[in-house]
């Protein structure tokens, strides 16, 4: 395999409907300014592309992949769709890096959207629940939010985490949104407003949950040789990982924690992993892309992290699996401020700030999730963040981390079902 | 929940941002505005028209099919690896672990809560039954765990995790997972 690179990228913004264009209007857009971005990249430099977008019932369009890649002018290069529920924009953002790691193309455009306003809210969630065991789970009251609140739940029960720290990740999230112009939700609140907010899956609230978006997003990956030509400043992709877990939530093992680098067997005594508390399918993404990448104690050696919080309690359980903390210590994790920025004001009282900054960009609960588009959204930030070229692309630079020389992009789907690590590094 | 509690005493709540609930219910609309400059055309309001969709499947168990003959005979069944000494409490036909072919079991009908959830709103197939609740059964001596239904109870206040419950079955069946669901063991 050889080395490959992130050389652009592009966001169409993120709105609740987007009713002036279709699907393949979004991804031009956001193709645009992918290829605005490098001025020196032009289209018949492409050698191909991979397409993302979730669901054929919110298309309502089988083969939509193809109707965007004729609409950019990418015919009839190479391209097919790449699917795999939440986690759809992080596995079309690896088949970009295959395509490139292989060698079977030197420059690869990886794109993908949503476009969940063609049905009401209720009917959307149907047709999310439908990526759940339609003999088993559907019929019993398909429900997404009813899932990650059932497996919250647990983690309270498990290791004590509290509905306020919850609070505090949609507090966070949406207050990094406030200066980012590319969020659908861009707000001040209080865990207080959290908490008030309607319930919606007990204990999960709407405003722990992340919203229905239209959307896309595109991003450019390349050889080495190619990056170089194209940019000063390309990032590189050093570590990647996939992992896997049973769509049935009630069928996990209950067994041994897989271990992290920096842990030990003694760490987790009474623990049965990963239940319905923890994601194994994350923790093994994880540690693929960190052995990868030759990362063995993250805190320390990531610099930020955009990772998959369709929900609060995901994000506390994605630290965990990630081994940003210990498992069990993901709610106390944010109780003391570790993934907040540093340079932000949230109205807190906070022990610490910016150990590992999570979601600087706001996460999917400020920006919004259109499904196929959110994976690569993340690369998207990431590689901005990376590059340091925040004020440029958000017009302010409050977001911009002072380091930012190694970010951790994560993608997810089900309830944990398919999970999706990718490290990015400064590659000039 | 405090959505529910209208008492006479409490304060006068107004809400500012209430607004009436979507539908898609409408008129179909005849004779479209059009320009006479075409130039004027990119300034149009996109035409967003409904269209429903309807598919009756015929969608087949398969393997699985005699859980769901179980369930109408008010019998709860899982399966069981024979090597692995592992118990399915949702039944697979053969084992995730080592690939064999399992057997059919009966399991108890008494199981505890693992975790739960109220629902206050979702999918529209469900909404109109909102609030429900949610459970993940766990069954002594059953390796993995079960989603079902919990009623007896009013509010997530009513239940806790570890708490012992009952199957009880639906008379007519409907050849779904729901035809067994759980409530408080007495
Ligand atoms: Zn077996």
């Amino acid at each position: 395999m050889r080395p490959v690179y992130m050389v652009s990228g592009g966001v169409s913004k993120f709105e609740k409907a987007r009713p002036d264009a279709t699907f393949q209007k979004m991804v031009k857009e956001a193709f645009d300014y992918t290829m605005g971005d490098v001025p020196k990249l032009k289209p018949d430099m492409i050698d191909g592309s991979v397409g993302s977008y979730f669901s054929d019932h919110f298309t309502r369009q089988l083969m939509a992949g193809i109707m965007a890649t004729d609409y950019l002018g990418l015919c009839p290069k190479p391209n097919k769709r790449v699917e795999g529920g939440g986690a759809t924009g992080g596995l079309c953002f690896q088949a970009g890096w295959e395509a490139v790691a292989s060698g079977r193309m030197d420059v690869c455009l990886a794109f993908g959207f949503e476009t969940m306003s063609h049905v009401q809210t209720w009917k959307g969630n149907e047709f999310i629940a439908l990526a759940s065991d339609v003999n088993f789970d559907y019929p019993v009251g398909g429900f997404y939010s009813g899932y990650y609140a059932m497996m919250v739940n647990r983690h309270m029960h498990e290791f004590g985490t509290t509905v306020e720290q919850l609070a505090m990740v949609s507090v966070k999230n949406h207050m990094n949104a406030y200066n980012n112009p590319y969020a659908q939700k861009r707000k001040r609140l209080t865990i207080q407003d959290v908490r008030n907010s309607t319930m919606v899956a007990y204990p999960l609230t709407l405003l722990d949950i992340c919203v229905m978006s239209d959307g896309a997003a595109a991003c450019v990956l390349a050889s080495e040789e190619m990056a170089f030509k194209l940019t000063d400043k390309p990032v590189r992709i050093t570590g990647v990982g996939t992992g896997t877990d049973m769509m049935r939530m009630a069928d996990r093992p209950h067994g041994d924690v897989i271990l992290a680098p920096n842990e030990k067997k003694s760490d987790y005594k009474n623990l049965k992993y990963p239940g319905v508390h923890s994601f194994r399918a994350g923790r093994s993404a994880g540690l693929q892309a960190y052995k990868m990448a030759g990362i063995t104690d993250p805190i320390r050696e990531i610099d930020f992290v955009e990772l998959h919080d369709a929900y609060t309690s995901s994000e506390i359980q994605t630290y965990e699996d990630l081994a940003l903390c210990k498992y069990g210590e993901g709610g106390r994790f944010v109780e003391e401020g570790h993934p907040f920025m540093p340079q932000i004001d949230y109205g807190l009282k906070l022990k610490t700030k910016g150990t590992i900054p999570v979601n600087p960009s706001g996460g999917l609960i400020a920006c919004g999730h259109p499904v196929g588009a959110t994976g690569l959204m993340q690369a998207v930030f990431a590689f901005w963040q990376i590059q340091g070229t925040i004020k440029k692309h958000y017009g302010s630079p409050e977001l911009q981390l002072k380091k930012a020389n190694r970010g951790l992009i994560h993608s997810h789907a089900g309830t944990g079902t398919y999970v999706t690590v990718s490290i990015l590094e400064r590659g000039w | 929940m405090a959505k529910n509690d209208i008492g006479s005493k409490r304060s006068p709540r107004r809400n500012p941002a209430a607004k009436l609930e979507e539908v898609m219910t409408g008129t179909t609309v005849f004779g479209i505005p059009f320009p006479k400059d075409l130039n004027a055309l990119k300034n149009m309001s996109p035409i967003v028209i409904k269209h429903p969709y309807y598919v009756e499947y015929v969608h087949s168990y398969g393997q699985d099919s005699p859980f769901f003959a179980g369930l109408a005979n008010k019998k709860l069944l899982g399966t069981t690896c024979g090597r692995c000494k592992y118990t399915y409490a949702t039944p697979r036909m053969h084992c995730t672990k080592c690939g064999k072919e399992t057997k059919w079991v009966e399991l108890p009908q008494e199981g505890r809560v693992h975790t739960f959830t109220t629902c206050y709103f979702g999918s529209e197939e469900f909404l109109k039954e909102t609030p429900f609740h949610l459970v993940l059964v766990e069954f002594d001596g059953v390796d993995t765990l079960m989603l079902a239904r919990l009623i007896g109870v009013e509010g997530p206040g009513d239940i806790e995790i570890g708490m012992k419950i009952r199957a009880k079955f639906r008379r007519n069946s409907q050849l779904k997972p729901t035809d067994v669901y759980f409530v408080p063991a007495g």
